[in-house]
């Protein structure tokens, strides 16, 4: 059968090289003038503007609204303002220049009795499309940055902060408990296989903190997400919230935004009952990278505080750990865990 | 003292004629030079375009079962006849790493800087043409280096071309982190090397040979584009170099410049301190001049043939210098613009947008002179014009969407997705590409003596263009939609699951594009022995090659050095006979059509030949 399609290929080949040899043969019999294929390409160009442009308006047009995102916290409507303003501005100026490109090279296509002008600067013109640009270009960046500072302004006190850590190839996210509010400290030293956060068990603020595999967010609050990775660069990337940060081990980063649609609003905006927002990695960090999907989940504040106060302490799934906590803390330890205070004696007395 | 050595270099040629090894391989001339690097690099693009295509095949066909490709892959397919996932990130990787620096540095600046710079500024060589010399070589050891590590077991670097670490300093995070990586390190270095050696000759021979009456503001924009990327290169490859120096040492000598509390493998690593931001900064402080080291030669080879095609003079000659001068400078202080989400400093991110937004500028500027070199000229559609016009089509609609991205907080959206991918393939990749095809069909007669078959070339390009748009026109909406980059599939993802058949049409034109470039291949092999016969200037061209003969031996020409008496720029000038004044024809001879400034020149004519000579004989 492969055979069969290399003698094909070859064949084809042969022939094409014949047609090739021959038209060549053609030519210089013939002497032919040069102007018909000049015309040829000079309509080509033609046609690929004409063509090109209405390919491009068609689509843009035929898909309107499928091919952004919809958008659900507040800094994200601000930059997809930006970027459809950008938009405009770019496909006005792409699409003249465009036309008048390939318009000309059909225009000024050779004529041997013609000849061409001896136009070589003009100061007016070039002083023009300086100005111009340049004028646009600061709105843009006066407009960018304005956006671009709120974004990166300090996050409210009030945030509910959140911690995602990435790591080949999952995400998990850290959520301080309803107790302190506070996330503990963390340590790389101290991860293990159960230990994920590295949870620094000496810092007070760790004992009520819980593990989730589903990043909740509460609607219409600021949310700072602190960010960090345990082995490569990974990217925090929720695509609805237009939110992206790296994940870098060693440096700890942060990204702040205020969803403003739960999830159930976002089913019936899209008409779509299965919709689900998702966090995606956007730094490539190895063989499973396109897998790390992790559910995340908008509700109203109300429901939020319901789910929080649900969770189980990481300690209290794990006391193993208590092993960990320094003697003068391990009563407080117990508390803020809800861990049973007799399991407390018995571990410490197993210690000694 | 010049000529002198000249004529004595001229004389050792001639006894050494005939020696296959000092003619072909280990040749001092720029010209044959100029070719290894042009062979070299055409065989690297075709692996890179074809690395493309096999990673296109998963993303455009991902039901696909490729077991036909066994043979050529081996192991890397798996049982189920696709390809692994860790190896589709080793063909992202020297796909970018092959085409960047391979193919767009070394296969086009080595080859025209080397072609085109003495025989544009009037020299009879390179100023060291020993260093040339190895300048090619280490590029030739380090492409061994770069194609060995293909064929090894653990795979070849798979981290991105970027090789950010901790992932690409570390086995236990990819495989081709291993030995792989270790090869990437050794050619990249290799690599640095053979550019530094090319970049000082270029400068060097630009400012120290030119010809009598060759001043800067009479040099062709080729060569000031060579010129200021040669600038651009020594300034910052070193940087690369540096940052390569200190991964190695994170690799293999237990230091922690980049690593910092990283748990992987079930251990947590000794090394703390380091950033891998700081590999960042050093790696882009590179990675973004590479950007125009790649697009600068080709706009100056554009500007060169679009002038010549259009029988018309370059609009705003000292506008196109300026604006390149301006871009190299630009090109130094926006690095950071592939980093706004990498956890920098936001307020340095306001610093680079606004650094980046600026160099919109001379790049718009440079857009609107060659449109208004093209209106009311007399355009000859010969290949390397249709290259041309496609580079500059490229240029707009990849240059355009820069302004997107550029913006820190649009960029946020945008980082990392096709949208990114779409912007750099067209505004630099094709660009550049395109340049280079350019190039090569516009000096194939000086390089070969013959002409290359133009039928084939027209359709070449047209197969080429349409087929370059199909694939990186679509990948904008792509990125719009979100879409990561590197992601062996999106079906893991609700919010990705769509434009299968966008992707299905992208793998089709990759396909069809690369199938195309065999026409050119055909072309160019064919054309060096059985072309039709070039005359001496077959685009009746003005520069200074086309006055050498039909093939150019060693010392390019076979009597005096011509004198330069006007600019490159003389074509359909008002009053003259022909539609272009070679730069060699002095004023004297061209009464009929000299400006009154240049009639005042005349007197100068004779007399400021000699004073240079004068001024030359003092060094």
């Amino acid at each position: 059968m492969s055979m069969i399609i290399g003698l094909g290929v070859v064949l084809v080949v042969v022939i094409l090289f014949m047609i090739f040899r021959i038209g060549n043969l053609m030519e210089v019999a013939k002497e032919k003038k040069e102007d018909s294929w000049n015309n040829i390409n000079a309509i080509l160009f033609l046609l690929f503007m004409v063509f090109g442009l209405i390919g491009f308006f068609w689509y843009s047009y035929e898909k309107w609204g499928t091919y952004e995102p919809p958008v659900a916290s507040v800094h994200g409507e601000v930059t997809d303002n930006l970027f459809w303003v950008t938009m405009w501005i770019t496909v006005v100026a792409f699409t003249i220049l465009f036309i008048v490109m390939f318009w000309f090279a059909f225009a000024y296509r050779y004529d041997k009795n013609r000849k061409a002008a001896f136009f070589a600067d003009s100061h007016v013109l070039e002083l023009t499309w300086t100005i111009i640009p340049a004028a646009i270009l600061t709105l843009l960046i006066i407009k960018g940055l304005s956006v671009w500072n709120d974004i990166t302004s300090p996050p409210a006190k009030d945030a509910t902060v959140i911690e995602m850590i990435g790591q080949q190839f999952a995400w998990t996210a850290h959520y301080p408990g309803v107790k302190d509010q506070e996330l503990g400290h963390h340590n790389y030293k101290m991860i293990d296989a159960i230990n994920e956060f590295g949870l620094d068990l000496a810092d007070k603020n760790s004992f009520d903190d819980f593990k989730s595999l589903t990043l909740y967010l509460p609607k219409g609050k600021e949310v700072l997400l602190k960010i960090r990775a345990k082995d490569v660069i990974h990217s925090v990337y929720l695509p609805h919230f237009r939110v992206k940060m790296d994940a870098v081990p060693g440096v700890e980063t942060h990204f702040k935004f205020t969803p403003t649609k739960t999830t159930e609003e976002m089913r019936e905006e899209t008409n779509n009952p299965n919709f689900n927002y998702e966090m995606a990695c956007a730094e490539v960090c190895g063989k499973g990278h396109f897998s790390m999907r992790f559910p995340v989940v908008v509700v109203e504040p109300e429901e939020y505080d319901k789910w929080m106060a649900a969770q189980e302490p990481w300690l209290k799934q794990n006391p193993d750990y208590m092993k960990y906590v320094p003697a003068n803390l391990k009563e407080a330890a117990m508390i803020k865990a809800g861990l049973p205070m007799e399991n407390s004696t018995s571990n410490t007395v197993t210690l000694k | 003292m010049a000529h002198d050595t000249h004529t004595h270099d001229e004389g050792h040629g001639h006894e050494h004629h005939g020696n296959f090894w000092t003619t072909y391989i280990f040749s001092e001339d720029h010209k044959v030079i100029a070719k290894q690097f042009l062979i070299t690099g055409m065989a690297w693009a075709l692996l890179g375009g074809i690395l493309s295509v096999i990673f296109r095949l998963q993303l455009g066909f991902p039901d696909a079962n490729l077991s036909w490709l066994k043979p050529i892959l081996g192991g890397w397919l798996t049982a189920e006849g696709k390809i692994d996932p860790e190896f589709y990130l080793a063909l992202v990787t020297m796909h970018g790493t092959i085409m960047v620096f391979f193919v767009l540095t070394a296969g086009l600046s080595g080859t025209f800087s080397n072609f085109l710079i003495p025989l544009q500024v009037g020299a009879r060589d390179m100023a060291s043409g020993f260093m040339n010399m190895l300048s090619y070589w280490f590029f030739f050891i380090s492409s061994c280096f770069m194609f060995t590590s293909l064929f090894i077991s653990t795979g070849p670097a798979a981290g991105g071309w970027v090789i950010y670490p901790p992932l690409s300093a570390l086995p236990q995070a990819i495989s081709g982190s291993g030995l792989g990586m270790t090869l990437w390190l050794i050619s990249m270095a290799l690599f640095i090397v053979s550019s530094l050696l090319g970049s000082i000759n270029y400068i060097t021979t630009v400012i120290n040979l030119r010809t009598v009456g060759m001043s800067f503001s009479k040099l062709p924009l080729t060569i000031w584009a060579f010129f200021l990327t040669a600038i651009i290169g020594i300034l910052s490859f070193p940087v690369l170099f540096a940052a390569a120096l200190l991964l190695i040492f994170d690799r293999s000598f237990g230091t922690s410049f980049y690593l910092s509390d990283i748990y992987i493998g079930g251990e947590a690593l000794p090394n703390q301190g380091g950033s891998p931001i700081l590999f960042q900064h050093l790696f882009w402080f590179l990675g973004h001049p590479e950007v125009y080291i790649v697009l600068l030669p080709a706009l100056g080879i554009t500007s060169e043939i679009i002038a010549t095609n259009s029988r018309k003079p370059i609009f705003g000659y000292k506008a196109m210098v300026g604006s390149i001068l301006f871009i190299a400078i630009l090109s130094f202080v926006v690095w950071a613009h592939h980093m706004f989400v990498t956890g920098m400093n936001p307020f340095l991110g306001s610093i680079f947008t606004l650094l980046t937004l600026i160099i919109a500028v001379p790049s718009a500027v440079k857009i609107f002179n060659y449109v208004t070199t093209i209106w009311r000229g007399n355009l000859r559609f010969t290949p390397g014009m249709l290259f041309s016009l496609g580079l500059v089509s490229f240029f707009l609609t990849g240059g355009i969407t820069g302004i997107f991205l550029g913006n820190s907080a649009v960029d946020i959206q945008l980082h990392d997705t096709y949208f990114v991918v779409a912007h750099f393939h067209l505004v630099m990749g094709s660009a550049s590409f395109f340049g280079m095809l350019a190039g090569i069909y516009h000096w194939f007669p000086k390089m070969f003596g013959r002409m290359m078959n133009e039928k084939l070339g027209s359709i070449h390009f047209w197969i080429t263009f349409i087929g370059v748009y199909m694939v990186f026109f679509p990948m904008h909406y792509i990125g719009i939609a979100g879409f990561p980059r590197r992601y062996y599939t999106w079906t893991n993802f609700e919010t990705f699951s769509g434009f299968a058949d966008l992707n299905f049409v992208v793998s089709v034109a990759a396909i069809v594009t690369l199938g195309a470039q065999f026409i050119f291949l055909f072309n160019f092999f064919y054309s060096m022995f059985r072309g039709r016969i070039a005359s001496a200037n077959p685009w009746q061209s003005n520069t200074l090659e086309w006055t050498t003969p039909r093939n150019p031996g060693h010392g390019n020409w076979p009597g005096e050095i011509p004198t330069v008496y006007r600019w490159p720029y003389d074509y359909s000038k008002p009053g003259a006979k022909e539609d272009f004044i070679p730069q060699n024809i002095p004023f004297s001879e061209t009464p009929e059509s000299n400006l009154p400034h240049e009639n005042e020149l005349i007197k100068l004519e004779g007399v400021e030949g000699n004073a240079i000579v004068v001024e030359e004989k003092k060094h």
